[in-house]
């Protein structure tokens, strides 16, 4: 339907609610509050336009931002919320459209003009130099600029030092490899407050925090914005955008749908938004009792590893989705990984239907039927130059083979096309390289790649990281029917919406241990953030 | 509300039959074969001599023994690795087994004991590689010295003389059966054997996915430093087998052969399709490349072009080649 695709008009009140049967019309009663002063604004951003090739990222988006706010930004992943704040970053260039910065047109042609503009960009992925201290890492920008030519390490760390003291308890002298990944997060914050910026763009500055280190950030957020620095923040969890920012905009499949002011709207209004439709229908139903099941496909006691977890027990039941929940680097993946050997070097019993494992090595792990999908597809998903269906076949190329070790073309491409057609992969010919396919459909492959070898059990960390919502439906479908034919599913997924719409039992993360476990009624977003920060058995949500 | 997400899509069609044509002439063997067909037009008009069998047995011995050592990179550089010693382990492999024939050992038994000692270069060079965690580039250009230093300290940087070589040895290198030349059917016989190995078979598959994304290839179970491993060693062995049939063509063993090989056959496999990055190249198309720049080079030469223009002209072709491919592949990305 072409309503559900179609930026609403400014003051028209659409329905964004998607087919409009039955969908809400959202917000409608808040249309006029956002017409604004337009000297009010230091950033202003018409009919943005972006493509990637053939995938156009950003669809003529609009964007303001005032003077003094904290500005959210809220959308799926590849709504185009990143590529915009590469955009302002300098980092990408728009194929069309104006971003007016104080007024002014300008053209953002690098970070360093960025900079010069008074622009500071948080990046999601830490960029810190390892082996390089804290103090330089935070003045690495100033020191680029800087016409002098030694370096005053010593005043570097009493500046250091002073910005850090708003934000934790960093020594400004120690290696930035030494710290932990909560600790390198807040010194990314640090080196962008130390720029003379009039803009700040946060992109999920949480996701590595802990919750008390979280409210420290609001604080200075507020404390900034209060000096008439606009933030912009992006996060998924609705919770901190609903206590901490002003406004809040939403993008949608590279548009933009719509900006709110946050206190007159509730967080289902903009999760609504995001999705496009009512949300109900994002996820596809939860197990139901005739389901429910005593057999235990994978039971796993006390797996540790030297430095990443301890004493990991839990099990994974017939028929259930099981979710994985944590801050990043709490130790979700490496647990998992540990557990079919890909990585770490691991004790503990490991049990799959009841008999137990002596996994070596991943082959192993697979030749058992427990695999796993990554969460960096083109890190180490998948073999993006090479052709569909020599993808789908990787686990087990022997599969399509004869008995001399000679692939057969015809069986490799019949086991692609079977396994896409159950997949619903979109694809030109199984011939062509996986490059030239969408995020999602790159997603498909991945798990084809994982069904080839009828597993019985699979791991997927981070299953819809880069996938456009439809395609994200549908993985949800695929995951709940695999789960109810007999597969164990295990998700690990930093989006909280994700692991609470899809699993039936979520298992909490903190600190290398398992802190806690939530199912039912009392998967939210708060008990989960909740064991994941604070954890420990006084945390244990009644 | 299908329309925004689009759940329903055309279901994965075959390839058309026009794409079929289209595919032929994305595919840079097709360009290869259209450039090497023009270069031979042009050069028949230009000299009578172009055009004739001696002239086409001579450029076609030109690159054959080389073309077997473009096999072992090109499966190297598919696998993401790259070998400069192979200039210095085919002198090598000739120094070794004329050295071992000079002291009374059987040719076919000194020859076997030489490619065997290739094999163990290869494995040595492997073993720097994927147990100590060396870069390919440094190991190999570490071993292309300690070779050439081994072929000068054995023969005290004089070509050995095989006189006595047994006339059916030297049949390897100079006999024909029937109009061909053994060494082009030797040539042949690897060229289209390892073609088919790595077109078809499970093993050279695991070669492209470690080359592809090592990283994945190793969350996929395969074993990717087993994969380096014997990649590496081939290309050694391979430039082995070259060696003996240098030595049974010249009938003597020269330590300062193949000083600058690496860059021919390097060339060869990058002009014909193989990427440095690894996961991309066929035998097919290095062999092609091979081809181009030995037209290349004959043409010149009847030319009457100095020499010294040649390597000019050979690294320029070089250059073009990879800068049009880059420009094609980032047009398409």
């Amino acid at each position: 339907m072409a309503g559900a695709v179609e930026r609403p008009g400014r003051f028209g009140g659409m329905p964004f609610g998607g087919s409009g049967t039955g969908s809400p019309f959202l917000f409608r009663k808040f249309e006029q509050s956002c017409s604004v002063m337009t000297d009010d604004l230091i950033l202003r951003i018409t009919n943005l336009s972006k493509s990637f090739g053939p995938v156009q990222a950003l669809k003529g988006v609009d964007f303001d931002l005032r003077r003094g706010e904290i500005h959210a930004l809220a959308g799926e992943n590849g709504a185009g919320k990143s590529t915009l704040m590469n955009i302002i970053d300098g980092i990408l260039q728009p194929d069309s459209g104006e971003i007016l910065f104080d007024g002014e047109p300008v053209t953002i042609t690098s970070p360093a003009r960025a900079q010069k503009l008074g622009i500071g960009f948080v990046h999601q992925e830490i960029a810190l130099c390892p082996d390089v201290t804290v103090a330089e890492n935070i003045f690495m920008a100033t020191t680029n600029t800087s016409r002098k030519l030694l370096m005053n390490y010593r005043a570097l760390e009493k500046k250091a030092a002073e910005v850090l003291g708003q934000l934790g308890d960093i020594d400004p002298s120690t290696m930035v490899r030494d710290l932990s990944i909560s600790h390198q997060q807040l010194v990314e914050i640090a080196k962008a407050l130390t720029l003379d910026c009039r803009v700040l763009i946060l992109d999920e500055p949480t996701a590595a925090l802990t919750e008390k280190e979280a409210q420290v950030l609001f604080r200075i957020m507020r404390r900034l914005a209060d000096k008439g620095i606009s933030i912009i923040y992006i996060s998924h969890r609705m919770v901190e955008i609903f206590d901490n920012c002003d406004r809040v905009s939403v993008f949608r499949d590279g548009r933009y749908i719509t900006t709110r002011n946050v206190a007159e709207i509730e967080p289902d209004d903009v999760v609504n938004a995001m999705v496009g439709r009512v949300i109900d229908e994002l996820y596809p139903r939860k197990q139901s009792e005739s389901e429910k099941s005593d057999d235990i496909i994978l039971d796993v006691q006390d797996l540790s590893e030297r430095s990443r977890f301890r004493d990991v027990s839990f099990q994974l039941k017939k028929g259930e989705i099981l979710g994985i929940a944590g801050l990043i680097g709490a130790g979700r993946s490496e647990i998992v990984k540990g557990i079919c050997r890909l990585e770490g070097d691991v004790t503990g019993d490991v049990s799959l239907n009841g008999r137990k494992l002596a996994l070596k090595s991943y082959r192993d792990s697979i030749a058992e039927g427990i695999v796993y999908l990554s969460e960096d597809r083109k890190g180490d998903g998948i073999f993006l130059d090479m052709a569909i269906a020599a993808n789908v076949s990787a686990l087990k190329p022997e599969q399509v083979a004869n008995g001399f070790g000679l692939i057969n073309r015809h069986k490799e491409e019949a086991q692609a096309e079977m396994l896409g057609k159950r997949l619903n992969l979109k694809c030109g010919s199984l011939s062509d390289p996986v490059s030239s396919l969408s995020g999602g459909n790159q997603q498909k492959v991945a798990i084809a790649k994982m069904l080839s070898v009828n597993p019985k059990l699979i791991f997927l960390d981070e299953p819809t990281r880069g996938v456009d919502v439809g395609a994200k439906a549908e993985i949800h479908r695929i995951l709940r029917n695999l789960a109810a034919s007999g597969v164990g599913i295990l998700v690990i997924s930093s989006e909280l919406p994700e692991l609470i719409g899809v699993c039936d039992r979520v298992l909490v993360v903190r600190e290398g241990r398992i802190s806690g476990e939530v199912t039912g009624e009392r998967m939210t977003e708060e008990n989960i953030m909740h064991l994941a920060s604070v954890g420990g058995a006084e945390a244990t949500i009644n | 509300m299908e329309d925004a997400v689009s759940l329903t899509g055309t279901p994965q069609g075959k390839p058309a039959e026009a794409s079929l044509i289209k595919r032929l002439l994305r595919m840079r063997e097709t360009g290869l074969i259209a450039i090497i067909l023009v270069l031979f037009i042009v050069m028949s008009f230009a000299s009578p001599y172009f055009l004739t069998w001696v002239n086409m047995r001579a450029m076609v011995m030109a690159f054959a023994v080389e073309g077997i050592v473009v096999v072992g990179m090109t499966i190297l550089l598919i696998s993401g690795g790259i070998d400069l010693s192979v200039g210095s382990v085919t002198a090598l492999a000739m120094v070794i087994a004329g050295w071992l024939f000079l002291n009374g050992v059987d040719p076919w038994a000194a020859s076997a004991i030489s490619i065997a000692a290739c094999t163990g270069i290869g494995t040595f060079m492997g073993f720097f590689v994927t147990r100590v965690g060396l870069h390919h580039f440094i190991v190999s250009l570490a071993i292309m010295v300690i070779a050439r230093g081994i072929c000068l300290l054995g023969t005290g940087g004089r070509p050995l003389g095989l006189f006595t070589l047994p006339p059916e040895f030297k049949f390897i290198g100079q006999g024909s059966i029937g109009p061909i030349p053994v060494v082009i059917l030797i040539f042949f016989a690897v060229v289209i054997g390892f073609d088919f190995l790595l077109r078809r078979t499970t093993m050279f598959r695991k070669v492209f996915y470690t080359g592809s994304n090592e990283k994945a290839a190793a969350y996929s179970g395969i074993r990717t430093k087993r994969v380096v491993f014997f990649t590496t060693t081939l290309c050694s062995a391979l430039c082995g087998v070259a060696g003996i049939i240098y030595m049974a063509r010249f009938g003597s063993a020269q330590p300062t052969f193949g000083i600058g090989m690496e860059l021919n056959v390097i060339a060869a496999a990058v002009i014909g399709g193989a990427s440095l990055k690894g996961g991309s190249g066929t035998i097919f198309g290095a062999i092609l490349g091979a081809v181009l720049l030995s037209v290349v080079s004959s043409s010149l030469a009847l030319l009457d072009v100095s020499v010294y223009w040649q390597d000019i002209i050979r690294g320029s072709i070089l250059l073009t080649a990879v800068s049009i491919d880059h420009y094609l592949v980032k047009k398409r990305a």
